[in-house]
């Protein structure tokens, strides 16, 4: 990896048009209770309080009898901005539930999820729900486009850790 | 056993719009924002004094209208009425909203007979073999009250919150299954249709055992009958109106006693 990134550098450079990425990192904190279950988790971006792309949804799918999606609605804001009207699973989307640690996200313009959006002021949200435990939503206030490299992140509250935003315009 | 019960059902209806003040009716669904293909609530339905505690009386579920999203009525499974509540199961299958109502509508009457008071409540069939023959100082009210719920899987829906434009009912503006702390809500209450102007509509939250006030919100409907309340906390509030006029449909009543009330269930943000 490290001796690949002069070479990725350079093909940087050689391609002027590149599409913008954001590179998401989300941490689920290791917590110390009796009864742990991994979070239910939701990603995605809003404006002016509506959702225009759901990035990702971490979820226990493998339950049978949809004993998994009667959670779903646990994740409150996700679910009332637009989580009620999806389908599960999401295509590209929605994936099983995660252990503790930091995970990494990339998603790029103009393609799926995260798709073409307009300029403009966002918020990238990220909540968590967990069986038997806590709640925690976290807001990353943006631009888009990005002028600059940018780097945003949330402090995190009981269910999630740090959540950082990296957007490469 | 069964008349005993019979006769507390009886009392509970009674006391129902007569004393609103010290005895609340509600259904309390377990669960009213609902995710999952297999999606059920149980409900518990009862007449007591504080919210939500079965303290005093079950709530007679042969008055239960629920009504899916589609519009249909449908049935609920697992019914069961004990000494203080009653209690039963909804599948959920269909997106949307559902609306759970207990529609009550009586006669009330009460007279004399050998100088002692009676009081009698029936449907207005029964009336006229109820009253004795040489009773006297004969007053009959019509009663007309619902009680109801909602619950919704997915997204809310219109489908099963038409009025029936008979008594006193809620036409929710803001969606009753979309209501967060500290957003306001918007509701309309109707009479036969028509807008209940300047009506007095108190909302309480559960827990009342658990404080010393009821911590009332108050507020009035306007001329369109809308009213609106702005949720100061998470809980599951009680909502309730009621009135009186002279608009009775049975004959022999003087009067015409409309009570609503709803339990809607506001969500943290």
């Amino acid at each position: 990896m490290r001796r690949l990134l002069p070479f990725a550098l350079c093909l940087a450079f050689a391609v002027p048009v590149r599409a913008a990425d954001m590179n998401i990192t989300v941490e689920i904190p290791t917590l110390k209770v009796s009864e742990y279950h991994r979070p239910y988790v939701a990603v995605w971006i809003e404006r002016d309080n509506a959702t225009v792309a759901n990035l990702a949804v971490w979820y226990e799918m493998k339950k049978g009898d949809g004993e998994g999606t009667k959670w779903l609605k646990d994740m409150r804001q996700w679910w009332r901005r637009g989580g009620r009207d999806q389908t599960m699973p999401i295509d590209g989307v929605s994936g099983a539930t995660r252990p503790a640690g930091q995970h990494q996200l990339h998603f790029t313009d103009g393609k799926a999820p995260l798709g073409t959006l307009a300029p403009g002021h966002y918020e990238l949200v990220v909540e968590a729900a967990r069986e038997v435990g806590g709640h925690d939503t976290q807001r990353i206030a943006f631009d888009w486009p990005a002028k600059t490299p940018q780097h945003l992140f949330a402090k995190g509250g009981e269910e999630l850790g740090q959540i950082s935003l990296d957007i490469n315009p | 056993m069964k008349h005993a019960l019979a006769r507390a059902v009886l009392c509970a209806a009674l006391v129902l719009p007569a004393a609103a003040q010290a005895h609340k009716m509600w259904m309390v669904p377990s669960a009213t924002v609902i995710s999952g293909d297999d999606a059920w609530v149980t409900v518990d339905a009862a007449v007591s004094n504080d919210l939500y505690y079965p303290d005093h009386f079950p709530a007679r579920l042969d008055q239960l209208v629920i009504t899916a999203p589609d519009g249909s009525t449908v049935k609920p499974e697992n019914e069961a009425t004990g000494k203080y509540r009653s209690t039963f199961d909804l599948a959920v299958p269909q997106k949307g909203t559902y609306r759970l109502a207990l529609v009550n509508q009586g006669v009330f009457a009460s007279y004399e007979v050998d100088g002692k008071k009676k009081r009698w409540r029936g449907t207005p069939a029964e009336l006229k073999a109820a009253i004795p023959a040489g009773a006297k100082n004969v007053q009959v009210s019509e009663m007309s009250s619902r009680v109801e719920t909602f619950v919704t899987q997915g997204s809310p829906s219109d489908g099963a919150l038409k009025p029936t434009n008979k008594g006193l009912e809620l036409v929710p503006v803001t969606k009753p299954n979309d209501l967060m702390a500290g957003e306001k809500a918007t509701f309309q209450l109707l009479i036969d249709g028509k807008p209940a102007a300047n009506l007095k509509v108190v909302a309480i939250d559960g827990g009342t055992r658990y404080r010393n006030k009821q911590d009332e919100l108050d507020t009035t409907t306007d001329k369109d009958g809308r009213f609106s309340f702005t949720w100061p906390e998470a809980g599951m509030y009680w909502v309730n109106a009621s009135t009186e006029d002279a608009k009775t449909s049975v004959k022999d009543a003087t009067q015409r006693r409309l009570a609503y009330t709803a339990t809607l269930e506001v969500l943290p943000q």
